[in-house]
């Protein structure tokens, strides 16, 4: 880290300094960037290319009050064979109770295990609470880590606050990758969701993703497109590569190629890989073996030819 | 690692004949002059030969204008509104077809002439259909009259849109026109003729002949030409005002521009950099209020110009037609060449030149993506209109500076502010000297905004409620 960046969380004035003092982010231009892109018309052998790419970089996540060990299990058998010879996808996402489950069922397949933690969806607990959770996964086997961030301390303006947590929880972690999810729906402006960016990123996020998934809206192409600024522009000034996740409302095939528009236009091909770019879903992967089926055959096969898990 | 893969959209949508006739009464006629080819300029190919209007031809357009006029301007204004109507809806009906045409005979890509000049052109009529059964309430007395037949002449930049801005206004007011499009992009004008046939507009309410210059100066020129509306350069304006004076033709221009486009440094940077893309690269930079010169801050000179070259990077030049091209090909052999003498010239008076590694195609007429820095006020490059693909870079140290540096060129036509500071857009609007100022954005249209310049820029303004004064008795 470049020394002008050292300092800045030294205190919450620094701290508020530096990320009231990133360039703003005017709604209408970013908004008007995003649906420019989104007319992207990827077909043919680029379709397939991205189609492929986009399952390799699917988190597929089962977060219901409702899961179970079997539940669990039979995504994982999913996850690692979608279908056909497409390729695994990148993590199956759990809560961390279930994580164990996960662990033994993807032992040396090179799909990773991520579990959300820190109380997870609101983030409304102790920060000891939070620690404990995230121990908890990484003991049980997680590789990574989907922590939340507290929005109640963020829209407050206790910066220090929520960065403190999220390097207690980055030091939790131990060897697992952290992600930390903004829950963008909730900061609610574009400025805040570059000031949450570049403070995770701060305090030594692997990956920012979006939302958790039980906010609406959740991940919006100008949402991404921001967050894709902010880790191509964090990178320059630190030199540090830390991915994205968009995560919550893909829900199409046409969706994940969006965001590999979004990503290859503006953070470039550094962050087309599953190491540092992830879709957080769970009904996408259906969609993705429909229309890559669609491509090999030239035709559209029934839903009951796609496993529903 | 992610290539797109080409997505061309389809030309078979285009029925596109080998020749085509004058637009006269109704009715396609041979021209009495030699006819020229249009060619699409990314490949060079011949599209069709076009007829030539000589003097005599205008006079009779002229003449099946002054005739349809007594019938056209008598119909009541919900009368005249229904086929505007009709005719808008028919545009949009027929709206890829077009695309692909202007596409084809223009240069630009599919995606601007299928979402920007398109659903402009449509809008356009539709929003003048609106004004024509309202005309007493337009504030120009209790029941302005119809000026009589309208000469207008338009350029090849946006060809469609240039007629919509033209004749939807027109129309509603209640006068006949006789329309001149450029000489290398006649053809959705010509599919326009085919659009007022279908809609069966009167015969005679709208005439199209082509040529070029030869004609144009015969449909301005005619005696019986009640109002001369022109869209072009500043060089040809002139030309044209000295032309009507003292003919009593009412006269609007809408001519050149050397617009700045200010980026302080509390601007949102990234949304500056696509509004900076947007000022210059859009159409080619074939913008007559295109954003030419960037008067940039100088505090964050480096930051912006890195991010600027970066997404410059991105840019995707080449095949019009396919739907994820960025940046055309440019309309003319004449216009690149000019605009590479003005690029040379930039360099040999020592302004920096710079362009993306970028691919251009062999055949049709091409012009790369090009930046110059450190460039002065006294530079050509910084005074003279371009019209292409040429971003001239110039810094300034405080809001006063920019205002002066923004107001000193003999044009106005428009100008672009990037700040976060709300006081701050209202202070330079004030201060600048042009018809459009764009706040955080830049190159944005819409048929309800006035739209016209200062200075040398031109008189009169089209759009709007002000845009029916130009077509009014007032």
């Amino acid at each position: 880290m470049t020394t002008s960046l050292a300092d800045v969380a030294s205190s919450d004035a620094a701290l508020r300094a530096f990320l009231h003092g990133l360039p703003g982010v005017d709604r209408v231009g970013a908004d008007q960037r995003a649906a420019m892109l989104g007319t992207r018309s990827i077909k043919t052998t680029a379709k397939a290319q991205a189609i492929d790419l986009a399952i390799s970089m699917v988190d597929l996540t089962t977060l219901e009050g409702a899961d179970t060990a079997g539940k669990v299990r039979a995504l994982c058998t999913k996850a690692v064979r979608p279908g056909g010879d497409a390729p695994s996808v990148a993590a199956v996402c759990v809560y961390p109770d279930l994580v164990g489950v996960a662990a033994e069922a993807l032992k040396g397949t090179g799909v990773k295990v991520a579990s959300v933690a820190t109380a997870f969806p609101s983030g409304r607990s102790s920060l000891e609470v939070k620690v404990s959770d995230t121990k908890l996964a990484v003991a049980a086997g997680a590789d990574e880590i989907d922590m939340v961030i507290d929005r109640g301390a963020f829209l407050s303006g206790q910066y220090m606050k929520v960065y403190e947590q999220i390097a207690a929880v980055k030091e939790a972690c131990g060897t697992a990758h952290l992600k930390v999810i903004l829950e963008t729906g909730e900061l609610s402006t574009y400025d805040n969701v570059r000031r949450a960016s570049w403070l995770a990123m701060l305090a030594g996020a692997d990956f920012i993703k979006t939302s958790t998934g039980k906010v609406s809206p959740a991940a919006t192409p100008p949402v991404t497109l921001i967050m894709l600024e902010a880790v191509r522009d964090f990178r320059d000034a630190t030199g540090r590569q830390v991915g994205v996740k968009p995560a919550g409302g893909i829900r199409t095939a046409k969706d994940a190629i969006k965001n590999l528009v979004l990503v290859n236009e503006t953070a470039g091909d550094d962050w087309l890989t599953p190491d540092w770019f992830r879709i957080g879903a769970s009904s996408l992967l259906n969609d993705l073996l429909m229309q890559r089926e669609k491509l090999a055959t030239g035709r559209y096969a029934g839903p009951d030819y796609f496993t529903l898990d | 690692m992610f290539e797109y893969a080409p997505a061309p959209e389809s030309r078979d949508i285009v029925d596109l004949k080998s020749s085509y006739g004058l637009f006269i009464n109704g009715e396609f006629v041979d021209g009495s002059g030699p006819s020229f080819k249009t060619v699409n300029p990314a490949t060079e190919e011949t599209l069709a030969e076009v007829a030539t209007a000589t003097s005599d031809d205008v006079d009779r357009a002229v003449q099946a204008a002054r005739k349809a006029f007594g019938v056209w301007s008598a119909l009541p204004g919900t009368e005249r509104a229904k086929y505007l109507f009709r005719i808008a809806r028919i545009i949009q009906e027929r709206a890829r077809e077009l695309a692909v045409l202007e596409t084809l005979d223009n240069g630009k890509p599919i995606r601007e002439s299928r979402d920007v000049d398109l659903p402009l052109v449509a809008a356009h009529f539709f929003y003048y259909a609106g004004w024509a059964d309202k005309l007493e309430y337009a504030g120009f007395g209790p029941a302005p009259k119809p000026l009589g037949v309208a000469g207008q002449v338009i350029p090849w930049n946006f060809p469609l849109l240039m007629l919509a801005w033209k004749i939807a206004p027109a129309l509603a007011c209640g006068n006949t026109v006789v329309l001149k499009p450029a000489e290398t992009t006649p053809l959705t004008a010509l599919a326009f003729a085919d659009i007022c046939r279908q809609a069966d507009l009167p015969p005679g309410v709208v005439n199209i002949v082509t040529g070029a210059g030869e004609t144009g100066a015969a449909v301005v020129a005619h005696p019986d030409v009640d109002k001369v509306a022109f869209t072009g350069s500043t060089e040809v304006g002139r030309i044209i005002a000295r032309t009507v004076a003292g003919t009593g033709k009412k006269l609007t221009l809408e001519l050149g521009g050397k617009a700045a486009n200010i980026v302080f440094d509390d601007a949102a940077i990234d949304q500056a950099v696509e509004g900076i893309v947007n000022g210059i690269f859009f159409n080619q930079g074939h913008v007559c209020c295109a954003g030419s010169r960037l008067l940039v801050q100088e505090s964050i000179q480096d930051e912006l110009l890195a991010a600027l070259k970066r997404r410059l990077g991105t840019l995707r030049l080449g095949d019009p037609l396919d739907k994820n091209t960025d940046i055309g090909a440019i309309n003319s052999a004449d216009q690149l060449a000019k605009i590479r003498r003005l690029s040379d010239l930039g360099e040999a008076e020592g302004a920096e030149r710079w362009s993306p590694a970028c691919e251009l195609p062999d055949r049709g007429y091409w012009f790369p993506p090009t930046v110059f820095t450190g460039v002065a006020q006294s530079h050509s490059i910084a005074r003279e209109e371009i019209f292409g693909p040429v971003l001239s870079v110039l810094t300034f140290r405080t809001p006063a500076e920019a205002v002066e540096k923004a107001n000193n060129t003999p044009y106005g036509l428009s100008a672009g502010v990037w700040t976060e500071k709300g006081s701050r857009i209202l202070w330079l609007a004030d201060r600048l000297r042009a018809g459009v100022v764009w706040a955080n954005t830049f190159n944005r249209f819409d048929p309800t905004s006035p739209f016209g310049g200062y200075k040398e820029s031109g008189y009169g303004r089209e759009g709007g409620r002000h845009g029916l004064e130009a077509y009014l008795d007032v």
